[in-house]
């Protein structure tokens, strides 16, 4: 049961674009079967299986429903080590001893730049008006990239389903490098619009 | 038959076995419910009332030695010190939580308390847990269920905050534990809400409940669908409530009482426990008075200073003023709905229904508050409060002790609930952040996995500090527990690849298992719960003796029943040697005979009421005699001799056959029986205070 993975439990293929009302539908009769609510006067060892299966259909469905986690997930079962990656980051940034760095995506390098100089000035100055407009449109701009990168994970996601029914290897690896970036790409930009809204919020908030 | 409660694997022969209960253990009040066929209803005490005030005393005038709902209030108003209420804002509380607490709540902490440790209350002169003193209230409820059914029950579904950590929960289980009965489930009050108000409407959509209670704040928003009850989202506070109004109001009356009538009264209040909780009803029924007028009228005892008798201290308060002290309180409950909207990924304007629960939603302007937060209005919609906000969670986790019972109805047998956990789980990582394994609103049982290794060649131990809330750095979330990964074979630094799993099951209350992959070793777990007690401390504390204490009842009466038979047969066979005996016609001697033969053989058996009946009737019986005996006494005194004699004489002349005051047993023969009927000393039957 463990090994089945959470597509399989929902009797799904490997697909990235997937039905979220047929989900839904096939969660709740799932859960119908398996809640341990259905076993609570059952002897233990039954309850004790209803409730790692039905955790584990929860696992799947909370991971499954989730645009992101789903990616992240069919990604870890084709051979990416997400885990990997961002605990060798981890571990490199432990050894020398600074803040876990993200790698940057190379174009996103001089905004990124900018932004931070922003983000120092307005934590100087306070509410300067002018470091408040230029955070004002780089949130603007950072949050116009994170729904287009939206668009572009959805087109991803057409790629890799049609990569895999039609058994096209190079392609599906094509698409799983492209699907690490830009879910790298997405959390970059992500944090950036999270420590914008983060400065604007403290430097509205009354001086204390 | 006997019951061995360790023999757990015999099959239940007790037909009851199958029943469970649904409690609601509240703050301010608690109730218990069943299902009536296909809809829930509440169980009445003694008293006629399904309302039991979660109140607990420990007085020594009662059978048990304890009282718990009104009479313990009453206790309350006359001898604060032995009476507690509130206890649930203690559960899994350590000191320094409770500190704030302590200013408002005449709670007297144990001496010698270290932080990290489970809170211990001084009440009534005994030194109990906050999960012990939560036991007396569910035994009360418990018997109460027992007198209502007539027969015993031994499991129940109890519900706790929905925003509840798990230390609280664990600390509500053992309660039950120690109350002798075994918890089905832990279920949240806005859910057992929901589930009482879905079986009533049957109608599909998404709703918010708005539970303000006595102590806590929930505000849960869920999803229902052909008789799931999915809930998206949930947020609240577990220290919001009634209480924080009364508290304010009290500081305030206390500061006009100050200003009106001098420090010298303020004082005398202040020192006289009893007085701050007459001043707490007042304040209690003038909020009570607000909500259905306008202005209600607090009225103050004050207590006796010097010359000056007890008075009264009277004052009018406006249901303006009222609203106008009170709004910064209930200003608190906004910030977790919008939070639980914000999560749910819904505007207010997507709930469909808001259901009202807790006494505090019968205040005005928390329902105008409400209204106005889910724009009910301009949507021409109205709060749902005609389910009985003191009632409904009682109710649903009636509904849901049926659905576990395992027994089929058809009311029943399409519900599902699916909750959440209400705090995200993490772990604690270097330089003292939170890695978040499990967010908050995942839908439970929920379950996360994570590696650990070592970080020193043959390190086989590895230490995990378990966390849960909201915050980024550990210090600020609650710490649940430590873990300790113990025998770890010894390898290279790094090489080890440990397991961990994070289980949270069904009732929201965290297990831990790990295993260590390269050798398919399974690590131990040292679970060590930050505030919680472990199985053993619950174990010692499980009031077993109380179980039985009606049996032990009965056991005494029977006791004391046999006792008094035989001083009457005693008492008799001396009268029949006085001369009063052959006065008496033979048909009396005839009667008598019988009756005395009839109690031999009825004392040999075990119910004391039909000992007591034929005590009775042969008192009936003797009665003449005993009087035609005393008569001669008396003459005797008239004679010349001193009552005291004559009593001398009396009872040298075989004692009159007469029923022995159960007052004053040692009157009739003080030597020859050691107190037999003396009232069975009231003592707390468990635990006994340490002498």
């Amino acid at each position: 049961m463990s090994d089945t993975d959470y597509f399989t439990l929902f009797s799904l293929p490997h697909h990235l674009r997937i039905d979220l009302a047929a989900l839904e539908r096939t969660f709740y009769a799932q859960s119908r079967k398996l809640h341990p609510d259905r076993f609570a006067s059952r002897p233990p060892e039954e309850q004790q299986a209803a409730l790692a299966a039905s955790s584990r259909l929860n696992d799947a469905y909370r991971t499954l429903r989730d645009p992101i986690l789903r990616t992240e997930y069919l990604l870890t079962l084709h051979g990416i080590q997400l885990d990997e990656q961002s605990r060798s980051a981890t571990d490199a940034a432990r050894a020398s001893g600074t803040e876990k760095k993200q790698a940057v995506p190379p174009d996103l390098l001089e905004e990124a730049f900018e932004l931070n100089m922003a983000l120092e000035e307005i934590k100087m100055s306070g509410d300067d008006p002018d470091a408040r407009a230029q955070l004002e449109s780089a949130r603007a701009k950072f949050t116009a990239m994170l729904c287009e990168s939206r668009h572009q994970l959805e087109a991803l996601w057409t790629a890799w389903d049609n990569a895999l029914d039609a058994s096209n290897h190079a392609s599906q690896e094509a698409c799983k490098q492209a699907l690490v970036s830009l879910l790298n790409r997405r959390s970059y930009i992500r944090n950036l619009v999270r420590d914008v809204n983060a400065a604007l919020d403290a430097a509205t908030a009354p001086q204390s | 038959m006997v019951e061995d409660p360790q023999n757990s694997t015999q099959p239940a022969a007790d037909p009851f076995d199958g029943r469970v209960v649904g409690i609601d253990l509240g703050t301010t009040n608690s109730l218990v419910a069943y299902m009536q066929g296909d809809a829930p209803a509440v169980i009445p005490g003694e008293d006629g009332s399904p309302i039991v005030p979660s109140v607990v005393a420990f007085d020594q005038e009662t059978a048990d030695g304890f009282s718990v709902g009104n009479a313990a209030r009453n206790v309350l108003l006359s001898n604060s010190a032995n009476a507690v209420y509130s206890v649930k804002r203690l559960m899994g509380r350590d000191m320094a939580d409770v500190q704030p607490e302590l200013v408002h709540f005449p709670f007297r902490l144990a001496d010698g308390l270290k932080p990290g440790e489970v809170l211990k209350l001084q009440v009534g002169g005994l030194t109990l847990t906050p999960p012990e003193i939560s036991a007396y209230i569910l035994l009360q409820l418990k018997r109460n269920a027992e007198r209502f059914f007539g027969a015993p029950v031994r499991k129940a579904v109890i519900t706790v905050p929905a925003y509840f950590n798990d230390a609280q929960r664990q600390a509500t289980k053992d309660a039950g534990r120690i109350a002798g009965l075994e918890v089905l489930r832990l279920v949240n009050e806005p859910t057992a809400a929901a589930l009482a108000y879905g079986l009533d409407k049957q109608k599909d959509g998404i709703i918010a409940v708005y539970d303000l209670g006595g102590g806590t704040f929930d505000i849960s928003i869920l999803k229902l669908h052909d008789g799931i009850f999915e809930v998206i989202s949930t947020g609240g506070d577990t220290h919001l409530g009634g209480d924080d109004i009364d508290n304010l109001l009290t500081a305030v009356a206390l500061d006009d009482i100050r200003g009106d009538l001098g420090d010298d009264v303020y004082q005398s209040i202040l020192t006289h426990p009893e007085s701050i909780q007459h001043l707490r009803k007042a304040i209690i029924d003038a909020k009570i008075a607000l909500s259905a007028s306008t202005s209600a009228i607090l009225s103050i005892p004050l207590p006796p200073l010097g010359e000056k008798p007890a008075g009264i201290y009277a004052r009018e308060i406006t249901r303006t003023q009222f609203e106008q002290l009170i709004a910064p309180i209930l200003r608190r409950t906004v910030g977790p709905v919008q939070q639980a909207l914000k999560d749910a990924k819904l505007a207010p304007d997507q709930i469909q229904e808001v259901v009202m629960v807790g006494g505090s939603t019968r205040i005005p302007a928390v329902r105008a508050l409400v209204t106005q937060l889910f724009d009910l209005e301009a949507r021409g919609k109205k709060l749902h409060t005609e389910l009985n906000p003191d009632e409904v969670v009682a109710l649903g986790a009636a509904v849901q002790a049926q659905i576990l019972s395992g027994v089929t109805s058809p009311a029943t047998s399409d519900l599902l609930l699916l909750d959440v956990t209400p705090l995200s789980l993490g772990i604690e990582a270097l330089g003292g952040v939170v890695a978040r394994i499990l967010q908050r609103n995942s839908t439970i049982p929920a379950s996360a996995t994570e590696h650990f290794t070592t970080g020193v060649d043959g390190q086989t131990n590895v230490a995990i500090h378990v966390l849960q809330g909201e915050r980024e750095m550990a210090k600020d979330c609650r710490s649940l527990a430590r873990f300790d990964l113990k025998g770890i074979p010894p390898m290279v630094a790094g090489l080890p690849r440990i397991e961990v799993k994070f289980l949270i099951d069904a009732n929201g209350i965290l297990h831990v298992s790990a295993l260590e992959q390269r050798s398919g070793k399974q690590a131990q777990v040292e679970v060590k719960p930050t505030y919680g007690l472990t199985d053993e401390q619950v174990e010692t504390m499980i009031l077993d003796s109380f179980d039985h204490a009606e049996e032990d009842i009965r056991a005494r009466q029977l006791v004391e029943a046999r006792n008094e038979a035989q001083i009457i047969l005693d008492a008799l066979h001396k009268g029949k040697q006085s001369p009063a005996w052959p006065q008496l016609p033979p048909d009396v001697h005839a009667a008598i005979e019988l009756a005395a033969t009839e109690l031999s053989r009825l004392m040999q058996g075990d119910d004391y009421k039909i000992i007591r009946e034929a005590i009775e009737t042969l008192d009936q019986l003797t009665r003449p005699l005993a009087e035609m005996m005393m008569d001669s006494a008396v003459t005797g005194a008239l004679g010349g001799k001193t009552m005291e004699t004559a009593r001398q004489s009396l009872s040298s002349l075989g004692q009159a056959p007469s029923a022995p005051h159960p007052f004053a047993p040692a009157q009739i023969e003080p030597s020859t029986q050691p107190n037999p009927i003396q009232p069975a000393k009231p003592n707390p039957a468990k635990p006994t205070p340490d002498s």
